[in-house]
């Protein structure tokens, strides 16, 4: 599988893909919190853990520079957070067309939150798998070859999600 | 050497010299609040500024070298009403509840506002709401009082190595915290307490558990008793007016009898034990099965919880034997109940350490229930011994400096006495393996190269012409060296370049705990030092294994040292921990 000329694996996960990438480089923490800032909307705990031992930081560090920069959120933006991949294969694709179609359902812009908290909305250069372009990868679930028309039944799929974890609480 | 004038007063000070220190030795004192001996300036306050001649803007005498030539003013009414403002703006960010504070007459701010004259509050308050953590049921964090000097996190991060702590956020909202929206137990911590040493002001605390102490001591059906850790009665003196080093085993014993407790033991009894255990251990494995060497001391509970958490692959070379607070506990709810046809479960056992940690150990694993119940109740620090006094209105200096502990847990040898001190385990324990391995006792009792107060110390003496190379290391950061060592030794198939380790967390060892008073510098830890090795020096038996209460402790009890009532009484075991819960 390939993205830009590199050669990525389907298997690591997001965290250990740009730990892989930044390891050696300068700077290189800051960039790996930045390229999951980008694509997940926010950096999860686990993520942040798993970076910490890839780069064999203290966690402590890691989140000195999540807490120091606003531009990194710890949590979601939105309960859900829809990430649409622009990369390359999903452009030509028609991620256009479905970045189109979101914001038409939710009302809301890319990089925006619906009044209700429960979508946020983005794009992002690549999820790392462009074997299923168009993809859109909602809180980390991939949704492959993905069509304008299922955008409905997709999101219609999260409120469902949510009204039973409201159920449970 | 650089000459400077300080207020027109000429100096000479040696290159490299702070001018906060060049000052010093012109007789001025400068006021600091972020500045600690231990650790290098960190310039984050800003409170101790002066004026150098040909400078447009003052400088933090703290951080700037003593420069040849420099005039430095360090008092002027324009540099008084500057540090003036930085303290109040400083004030302004911190909550006004000096009444209720641990720190209350011990708090670097307050003594700065006292010593400036601050009768009102020149800024609106702005104080940060955090909520308070004492997750760790050894110290108490309460990020509100912080004023961000740093220097607990450089102890955290630099000297212990651990990571616990760390500024979050940046500017107004920055806070100290453990990574992320955990509490500290959640986190690394291993409850050193050393950040709270360091903190000059009252948002680290140690856990206070006087109160629960007072509590067991007015209830008439319960049997109180209480042991003193070897460095305690060098530290609690200064708190009475005494100088650093001076023994007041004496005063203490007789305040506690006098506070209540129906028995005082001695925590150095216990160190003879955990010699005799430890030592024993060593002279196995260095007979039997040398492959199994070094054998790494494990009296420090900070230090245990470090290895479990960050080397868990050095468990095997970790000595079983308890600490000497633990060893204490049990026997006294054995060995001494039985003696004195005692209900062990009458018996409340408080300890008296220099130690944070020592809170935790005592329900740190099952073997610490070896009696049927928890060995310890309640382990609290010098510094709550201390105000204990002070609240049972004892006239310290007038107490009977000859009193003597009650027997038998109470007498102990010149090893047991020097274990508060780095080197002091090594030492004690070489003195009787020595004599387990040959059958002789060392012809000079004292090894010199454990000595001192160097981060690593390194030697060897030779038993039966074979050597016995040791490493002493103390403060977290300095044990990678001695661990880096080991573990390339073993990756290339050498020889172990040690066959005994001695670690403990805090500079200096325990007479340096994180529950030892505030504000000690490396002058003060020489000085404790230096008492316990007096009290070593001036006793007849130094060697562990010739204390007669302890030859009786086995001839009548124990049988011998690694017997299967010793093993199930003074051992524990360890295993890998995760540094973070969540
Ligand atoms: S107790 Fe020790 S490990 Fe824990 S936060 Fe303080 S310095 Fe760090
Ligand atoms: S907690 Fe204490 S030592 Fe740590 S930064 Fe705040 S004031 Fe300084
Ligand atoms: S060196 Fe002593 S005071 Fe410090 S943590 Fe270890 S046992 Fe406690
Ligand atoms: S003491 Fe010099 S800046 Fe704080």
């Amino acid at each position: 599988m390939t993205e830009g000329g590199k050669t990525t694996s389907p298997k690591l996960s997001p965290a250990a893909r740009a730990v892989k990438k930044w390891r050696r480089k300068r700077g290189a923490l800051i960039m790996v919190l930045h390229e999951i800032q980008n694509q997940a909307g926010f950096v999860p705990r686990e993520t942040a853990r798993e970076i910490a031992e890839g780069m064999e930081v203290p966690l402590a560090r890691v989140y000195e520079v999540l807490t120091f920069y606003n531009y990194f959120k710890l949590r979601p933006p939105g309960k859900a957070v829809i990430s649409v991949c622009t990369g390359t294969a999903c452009h030509l694709k028609g991620a256009p067309e479905l970045v189109a179609e979101l914001e038409k359902e939710l009302e809301i812009g890319q990089g925006e939150t619906t009044p209700d908290g429960l979508f946020h909305l983005q794009c992002v250069r690549c999820v790392g798998c462009c074997g299923l372009a168009p993809a859109i990868s909602v809180n980390g679930k991939i949704y492959g070859k993905a069509a304008p028309s299922q955008v409905r039944q997709i999101l219609a799929e999260w409120r469902a999600v949510f009204r039973e974890e409201d159920v449970d609480d | 050497m650089i000459n400077l004038t300080i207020n027109g007063i000429g100096v000479e000070v040696d290159e490299g010299t702070t001018i906060l220190e060049a000052a010093r030795a012109a007789k001025m004192n400068i006021p600091t609040l972020c500045r600690h001996p231990d650790l290098p300036p960190a310039a984050a306050c800003g409170i101790c500024v002066v004026r150098v001649r040909g400078r447009g803007n003052l400088v933090r005498a703290c951080a700037a070298p003593a420069e040849e030539g420099m005039e430095v003013t360090t008092h002027d009414p324009e540099i008084v009403r500057v540090r003036r403002t930085v303290l109040e703006l400083i004030l302004s960010g911190h909550p006004n509840e000096c009444l209720t504070c641990l720190r209350n007459e011990s708090c670097e701010l307050q003594s700065l506002a006292a010593e400036f004259g601050i009768k009102e509050e020149s800024f609106p308050p702005l104080i940060a709401e955090h909520p308070l953590d004492d997750s760790t049921r050894s110290i108490v964090l309460d990020p509100r009082k912080c004023v961000k000097c740093g220097r607990c996190i450089t102890v955290c991060q630099e000297q212990q190595n651990v990571w616990a702590l760390s500024f979050l956020d940046r500017g107004i909202e920055t806070r100290i915290s453990p990574a992320g929206e955990i509490v500290l137990a959640e986190s690394p911590c291993i409850r050193c307490g050393q950040c709270s040493a360091h903190c000059p002001v009252g948002a680290i605390t140690e856990y206070d558990q006087g109160g629960e102490v007072w509590e067991a001591l007015s209830d008439p059906a319960v049997y109180c008793v209480a042991q003193i850790a070897p460095s305690i009665r060098v530290s609690i003196g200064e708190a009475f007016g005494y100088e650093p080093g001076t023994n007041v085993s004496g005063q203490v014993y007789d305040a506690l009898r006098r506070m209540g407790f129906d028995a005082v033991f001695d925590t150095n009894f216990g160190a003879d034990v955990t010699i005799m255990e430890e030592a024993t251990e060593f002279a196995e494995r260095f007979r039997n099965s040398p492959e199994s060497l070094p054998l790494i001391t494990t009296c420090c509970p900070a230090w245990v919880d470090f290895m479990e958490k960050f080397h868990p692959e050095m468990i095997p070379h970790f000595s079983s034997c308890k600490s000497p607070q633990s060893i204490l506990g049990v026997l006294a709810k054995t060995y001494y109940a039985e003696q004195r046809r005692l209900d062990p479960a009458r018996i409340f056992m408080v300890s008296i350490m220099p130690c944070t940690a020592k809170k935790y150990e005592i329900h740190r694993h099952k073997t610490m229930f070896a009696s049927g119940r928890q060995d310890v109740d309640v382990s609290i620090t010098s510094r709550e011994l201390i105000r204990m006094i002070r609240q049972s209105g004892l006239d310290f200096s007038g107490l009977d400096c000859l009193a003597a502990a009650d027997s038998p847990l109470g007498e102990y040898s010149g090893a047991g006495a020097i274990f508060g001190a780095t080197g002091g385990v090594m030492e004690a324990a070489l003195r009787s393996a020595h004599y387990f391995v040959s059958g002789a006792d060392l012809r000079d009792p004292v090894i010199p190269a454990v000595r001192g107060i160097s981060g690593v110390k390194e030697g060897e003496i030779a038993i039966e012409g074979r050597p016995v190379r040791f490493a002493v290391a103390h403060g977290l950061a300095n044990v990678e060296k001695v661990l880096d060592k080991i573990t390339a030794a073993r990756e290339k198939g050498d020889d172990p370049p040690y066959h005994f380790v001695e670690v403990m967390a805090c500079p200096g060892g325990c007479i340096g705990g994180g529950g030892q008073a505030w504000e000690v510098d490396d002058a003060i830890r020489r000085l404790r030092v230096e008492g316990l090795l007096k009290d070593d020096a001036i006793r007849e038996v130094r060697v562990s294994h010739r204390n007669p209460s302890i030859e009786k402790l086995y001839r009548d009890f124990l049988d011998r040292p690694l017997s299967d009532k010793a093993r199930q009484l003074l051992h524990t075991s360890y295993r890998p921990r995760r540094k973070y819960r969540r």
